[in-house]
């Protein structure tokens, strides 16, 4: 045990209180350790421990074909993992020169844009409940419930989704999937609406988050922070619209940002994200009808696998299926940093290939890691209940931190 | 896209730096080039201060190592300039016996975790660094796991060979 945190300072003489926040602990969502001095109440310092979870994907990546990578990514940002499995597609996608039809990119945005509102969704509920506020997150929860039916009509799984395919998707919607988006983009603003209606003007809430932890755009970028809690601080920087990828460029939506950067604007921020991805879902539906019906993946035989009777009962099909299987298909020897506007920010994919069946190095750019990175140097000075809503507001998803 | 073209960013970068650069790269329309570790706080300092350029996000660092190669190691920085939608990667190559680069803490502070994971899994020395130990891995490890050399799994299993997959 070297420089572990738990077991240096004893000296009996100091006058501050070591105090471990986690690695279990109930207030903070997730493996994260803090090690805090504390004087009274009051954090004079702290240092974060992280590491807990980690399971090597970037290693793993090393020897997983591309398409058995995305299961990997599912486990990063588990509360919104279709935008992880949809960022990898489009990494291998633009490596491989493939062209997604524009029905495909669609229901993309769609399934992106209900990850975001189910991410979105967990963050501010658990705000409500770390202030105090229980009722918002039970009635949000039940949404949640709603947006993870649509995943488990579209791909069978709710959490760990690993939804999509390199190409485009592994089936088409169905016809009840398109009716639980519909019913979901009824049913879902009027509570939405409720939940502003108990939290917005909330004198409680207003004086619990007001103020709390700001931050300035300048210290915001120089800890490299992306998503809503850079938003949050006043820079209009989102992936969607800097570089837009999946036909974002077709849709009408504003950027929401805050002003202070303090917890109260994260929370208004994402509350407005969700309006504008409800606002963005309702045009991909409308943009749909317009495309051909039944187009679900791009035509690469190279790498999209073929139907299973197909497979049986046609030798291309059977050739195409055992070269993707067996990876015997050439891949440029080259490199690609795709990102995508995750949940929490800037989820990026920096992958190296030396033209074999899976990546020479693959780099998550993990928005967590970097923008939680900041939390135990900005709690100095904070009182321990502000910190932990402050964590809370940051959403920092174990997953996607340790990798 | 950006409001300064890439050709704009390369034609400053080899005004300044000349031959200390090597002549970049544009794959899927990246801007890509090395440089050496002697040269690399400069260059870092420069694109970040520029008043035109203003790569003042600093996306990533991070690591890769070609066992291969004479100067194994290799850092890779993505800088972003958010006021002119442009990105850049930056690759220094360092000898693999005892890969040393000096740190970029002192232009970002956002660096300073990105820096200390890189030194976790590929044993690069970021000189300057405020704090550089390890932070995904277990403290008392004592590979750097990332790099070629170390097997994913059991190397004596037989039954999962690479060369079955094609690999």
């Amino acid at each position: 045990m070297m420089n572990h945190p738990i077991f240096t300072d004893n000296d009996p003489q100091k006058e501050t209180i070591t105090l471990n926040l986690g690695p279990t602990h109930p207030a903070t969502h997730g493996v994260f350790q803090n090690v805090l001095e504390m004087d009274g109440e009051r954090i004079v310092s702290g240092v974060s421990t992280i590491g807990y979870i980690h399971r090597a994907f970037e290693k793993i990546a090393e020897h997983r074909p591309f398409y058995q990578i995305t299961p990997l990514t599912d486990r990063m940002n588990y509360c919104s993992s279709p935008i992880n499995n949809m960022g990898w597609h489009m990494t291998v996608e633009k490596l491989l020169g493939i062209e997604t039809p524009k029905r495909v990119d669609y229901l993309r945005v769609i399934v992106m844009e209900l990850a975001r509102i189910s991410d979105h969704l967990i963050c501010n509920g658990i705000l409500g409940v770390d202030t105090g506020a229980f009722t918002g997150f039970l009635y949000l929860m039940e949404e949640r419930e709603h947006i993870y039916e649509i995943y488990e009509e579209i791909c069978g799984a709710r959490l760990t989704t690993n939804i999509g395919r390199i190409g485009g998707f592994e089936r088409d919607f169905n016809d009840i999937a398109f009716a639980k988006i519909k019913k979901f983009l009824v049913k879902f603003p009027p509570i939405l609406k409720e939940f502003e209606g108990l939290f917005n003007r909330n004198r409680i809430f207003i004086e619990r988050t007001s103020g709390v932890a700001p931050v300035s755009p300048e210290t915001a970028l120089n800890y490299s922070w992306s998503g809503p809690i850079l938003r949050a601080t006043g820079v209009d920087y989102d992936v969607r619209v800097n570089e837009p990828y999946s036909s974002y460029q077709d849709f009408d939506f504003d950027i929401p940002v805050g002003t202070t950067g303090d917890v109260y604007d994260r929370y208004v921020v994402r509350n407005e994200e969700m309006w504008q991805s409800l606002r963005i879902i309702e045009q991909a539906l409308q943009k749909i009808e317009k495309e051909p019906k039944g187009v679900f993946h791009a035509d690469v035989p190279e790498f999209y696998l073929p139907p299973k009777e197909e497979v049986y009962n046609n030798m291309e099909a059977l050739i195409y299926h055992f070269k993707i299987v067996m990876g015997e298909i050439e891949t440029p020897k080259t490199e690609v940093y795709h990102a995508v506007e995750g949940g929490n920010g800037e989820l990026g994919f920096y992958l190296v290939n030396d033209g074999g069946r899976s990546p020479y190095r693959l780099h998550f750019r993990r928005p967590s890691f970097i923008n939680y990175q900041m939390y135990a140097p900005m709690s100095a000075g904070m009182l321990l209940s502000d910190a932990i809503i402050n964590m809370s507001s940051l959403n920092v998803i174990a997953g996607e931190l340790d990798a | 896209m950006g409001k300064i073209s890439n050709q704009q960013v390369v034609q400053s970068l080899t005004s300044k730096f000349g031959d200390k650069i090597t002549i970049p790269t544009e794959p899927f329309g990246f801007l890509t080039f090395e440089t050496s570790a002697d040269n690399i706080s400069e260059v870092l300092r420069f694109l970040k201060e520029d008043k035109e350029l203003k790569f003042n996000y600093l996306t990533d660092i991070t690591g890769i190592h070609f066992p291969e190669q004479e100067l194994s190691i290799g850092v890779i920085y993505h800088l972003h300039s958010l006021s002119n939608n442009v990105r850049i990667r930056i690759k220094v190559f360092l000898d693999g016996k005892a890969p040393k680069i000096p740190t970029a803490t002192n232009l970002w502070e956002g660096a300073n975790w990105m820096e200390r994971e890189t030194f976790d899994f590929f044993g690069i020395d970021f000189e300057g660094h405020p704090n550089l130990v390890r932070i995904l891995n277990v403290d008392d490890m004592t590979v750097f796991p990332m790099r070629r050399e170390h097997p994913l799994e059991d190397p004596n299993r037989v039954d999962k060979k690479d060369y079955f997959f094609g690999r």
